[in-house]
């Protein structure tokens, strides 16, 4: 009697049934495709962190970096100098070239014994230092002095020398982001989330040595492969392996880049793996009370560094998205509640009769509640559809996202563009990386979905149970009279 | 069989004290068939209801076979209402989106009885009222007579020891109020049961072995 009763009931009112439904299915689809959506903006974030600061990484310490003093060549951008018999002089034209190995734009070194001020604060089971430098090389032709005047007077006869022979110059500078690590293998920091993709990584022996590996990213770009060499701070360095680390352009001992960059003793950033997640708050408050000067950031704080449309788009999902689903649940579930009330309303002589026949207060609400919940449950199925459906186009579309780190956290997230001029200023040590968002479906967002969408049931059919259940009988029977 | 004692029952309408029954006392043995006239407002109906189960008086007691209706509470008089007493109303009051069959079958539906043995008794109510073959009909698709009578089955189906019809001819036509009329009658006859039908109609109120009148809740006895 109960399925029939219900069935019939909601197929007579077509129309609010399907109002009902639609309302908690638009509802539902909502929910599920902003909790998906976040999810996958979570996981690029997550992606994005874990490339820059790799894996396990809980808190990070740097120095923010202050404003170049007077005549400070290792603050401003590198300097190249030549004297006059520098250069190598032929045909009528002088070849110039220099490398630079300086900390990289954006970041300030202190002194590499924060390491061991960290590692001595209670809660934390892991650290690691590394140094983030910048490469520079300059290199050109010039005319060589025969070939064009200096003493301002006209030269005698036509241009001559230089890169194109008519007395023309031509100059060329590259940079690239090369990141000192600990070669121990620490358990944290930027090369534990990276992925090998030819030759080695580093082992413990390539300590002091001149060793490289390489972003598989910047490898490419620069026609380089394992066996190779790379020129680092004037240094040949043996290529012994790619990784897609989505971080630095290349890696190197720490000891080797401290060394090379004249940074002996001084590192940039240190990685901090605390005990466990509810002690990162206490680790970072005791780093901060142990080392004043520095800058202590958690996870938390480092997704906000993480900009662009990335950026962009969690900002949405979480105010405007999530508004929005409740928004609209909490609609669907008014909706819901006031067309149950509604429909008590108009059934007044009906529940009165089934009342007058015997049937309890209970049967009728039970009657009135199960109707609800079928409403709402067919709501959820169907906004289960529809959310899946919205998934599909969602992950179909693979919208494109661009991440951006600043400089200031580490030396340059996904590397400085090889042949720029190593940035002009903190703003420019940002660079971007896109990132194809895919929208995970779980289980536990299809339960809750639907949970959201019987719960709403529920609401509406207690709100109009409780109003059946208090018509008196005869009161009804008299109102309807 | 029914006692009455000094039934008052009151309302309390926009601050306004209606007395819809004024210290009524009144016996109605097993098996009669009574007749309550008076004009609307005279409290003919709330009478009915307090037969019925549906009421509880202000003051004074309502006595059903051992049952004192006054002092049961709701889940008890909705169980008395299930068993003992049928309704029949003026407007039918049928639900519209079940079919006659199911119409029936709700009356049936306190007792918990197995759905096979609720869908027989159901057919067989229907056949008693001449609507055998109108089963699986819905209200909207029959007769207004037709319909009473469905709301008949509804009210005997569960073999109740009292039948309670308020102006069960009020929305019929003279032919049909009387093939009604014969029905009830016949019913009353056949299963010995007590009927007490509220009416406008004196041609109804004859057909009652007593007459009741019910005037600004007082009642008199029509001889």
């Amino acid at each position: 009697m109960f399925g029939t009763y219900l069935l019939r009931e909601l197929t007579h009112r077509r129309k609010q049934t399907a109002i009902i439904a639609i309302g908690m299915a638009l509802a539902i689809a909502l929910v599920i495709i902003v909790n998906s959506v976040a999810a996958g903006v979570r996981d690029a974030q997550a992606g994005v962190l874990a490339s820059v600061y790799g894996v396990g990484t809980d808190v990070t310490v740097s120095r923010a970096p202050e404003a170049p003093a007077q005549g400070d060549g290792q603050s401003g951008p590198p300097a190249f100098d030549f004297g006059a018999a520098d250069g190598q002089a032929a045909d009528g034209s002088t070849t110039l070239a220099q490398e630079r190995l300086n900390a990289a734009r954006g970041t300030a070194t202190f002194d590499a014994a924060a390491l061991d001020t960290v590692l001595g604060v209670d809660s934390v089971s892991a650290a690691t230092a590394t140094l983030a430098l910048q490469n520079t090389s300059f290199s050109g032709q010039i005319p060589t002095r025969d070939a064009a005047s200096t003493d301002g007077s006209a030269p005698a006869g036509p241009p001559a020398g230089g890169a194109d022979g008519a007395g023309g110059s031509s100059f060329n500078v590259d940079s690239f982001t090369v990141e000192g690590i600990d070669v121990a293998g620490a358990a944290v920091g930027p090369l534990t989330a990276a992925t090998l993709a030819d030759g080695r990584t580093f082992t413990a022996a390539d300590a002091g040595s001149d060793v490289v590996v390489l972003d598989s990213d910047y490898a490419t770009s620069a026609d380089l492969a394992v066996g190779g060499t790379l020129s680092i701070g004037g240094a040949d360095f043996e290529i012994i392996g790619l990784v897609a680390s989505g971080g630095s352009n290349s890696y190197i001992p720490l000891d080797v880049a401290q060394a090379l960059s004249g940074l002996d003793g001084q590192v940039s950033s240190i990685y901090v793996q605390a005990g466990s997640s509810s002690d990162v708050p206490q680790v970072q408050a005791d780093i901060e009370a142990a080392l004043p000067d520095a800058t202590v950031s958690t996870q938390a704080d480092l997704a906000a560094s993480v900009s662009g449309s990335l950026s962009t788009a969690s900002g949405l999902v979480s105010n405007l998205g999530t508004w929005l689903s409740v928004l609209v649940l909490a609609a669907a579930i008014l909706i819901a509640i006031l067309f149950t009330i509604s429909g008590v309303t108009r059934r007044t002589r009906e529940f009165g009769t089934l009342k007058a026949i015997g049937w309890s207060n209970r049967r009728i609400v039970g009657q009135v509640a199960g109707e609800s919940l079928v409403q709402g449950a067919i709501g959820g199925v169907l906004g289960v559809a529809a959310g899946l459906v919205g998934i599909l186009v969602v992950n179909l579309v693979a919208p494109t996202l661009t991440a951006s780190a600043t400089a200031q956290q580490t030396a340059g997230f996904g590397g400085q563009r090889p042949g720029g001029f190593g940035g002009a200023g903190p703003q420019a040590a940002a660079a971007t990386t896109d990132i194809t968002l895919h929208a995970p479906v779980t289980a536990a967002v299809i339960l809750i979905a639907v949970g959201l969408a019987i719960l709403g049931g529920i609401l509406a059919g207690a709100v109009g149970g409780w109003r059946a259940a208090r018509l008196r009988p005869a009161e009804a029977l008299r109102s309807a009279a | 069989m029914y006692e009455l004692k000094n039934v008052t029952k009151r309302y309390e309408q926009s601050r306004r004290t209606i007395t819809a029954l004024d210290d009524v006392t009144l016996s109605i043995p097993d098996g009669q068939l009574v007749a309550i006239q008076g004009p609307t407002g005279g409290g003919k109906s709330t009478l009915l209801q307090m037969l019925g189960a549906l009421e509880r008086p202000t003051k004074g007691s309502v006595t059903l076979g051992t049952a004192e209706l006054a002092t049961l509470p709701d889940s008890a008089l909705a169980g008395i209402r299930a068993r003992e007493v049928g309704f029949v109303f003026q407007g039918f009051n049928l639900i519209p989106t079940l079919t006659a069959q199911e119409n029936v079958e709700t009356a049936l539906e306190p007792l918990r009885l197995p759905s096979a043995q609720r869908r027989s008794r159901a057919a067989a109510a229907l056949a008693s009222v001449g609507l055998g073959d109108r089963a699986s009909h819905r209200p909207a698709e029959l007769s207004g007579g037709q319909q009473q009578r469905v709301a008949i089955a509804r009210a005997l189906v569960k073999e109740p020891d009292v039948l309670l019809a308020d102006e069960p001819t009020g929305s019929l036509d003279e032919e049909t109020r009387d093939e009604i009329m014969d029905l009830l009658e016949g019913i009353w006859r056949d299963r010995g049961l007590t009927l007490i039908v509220v009416t406008h109609d004196s041609a109804v109120a004859k057909r009652a072995q007593r007459r009741l009148h019910i005037k600004q809740g007082r009642l008199t006895e029509k001889k």
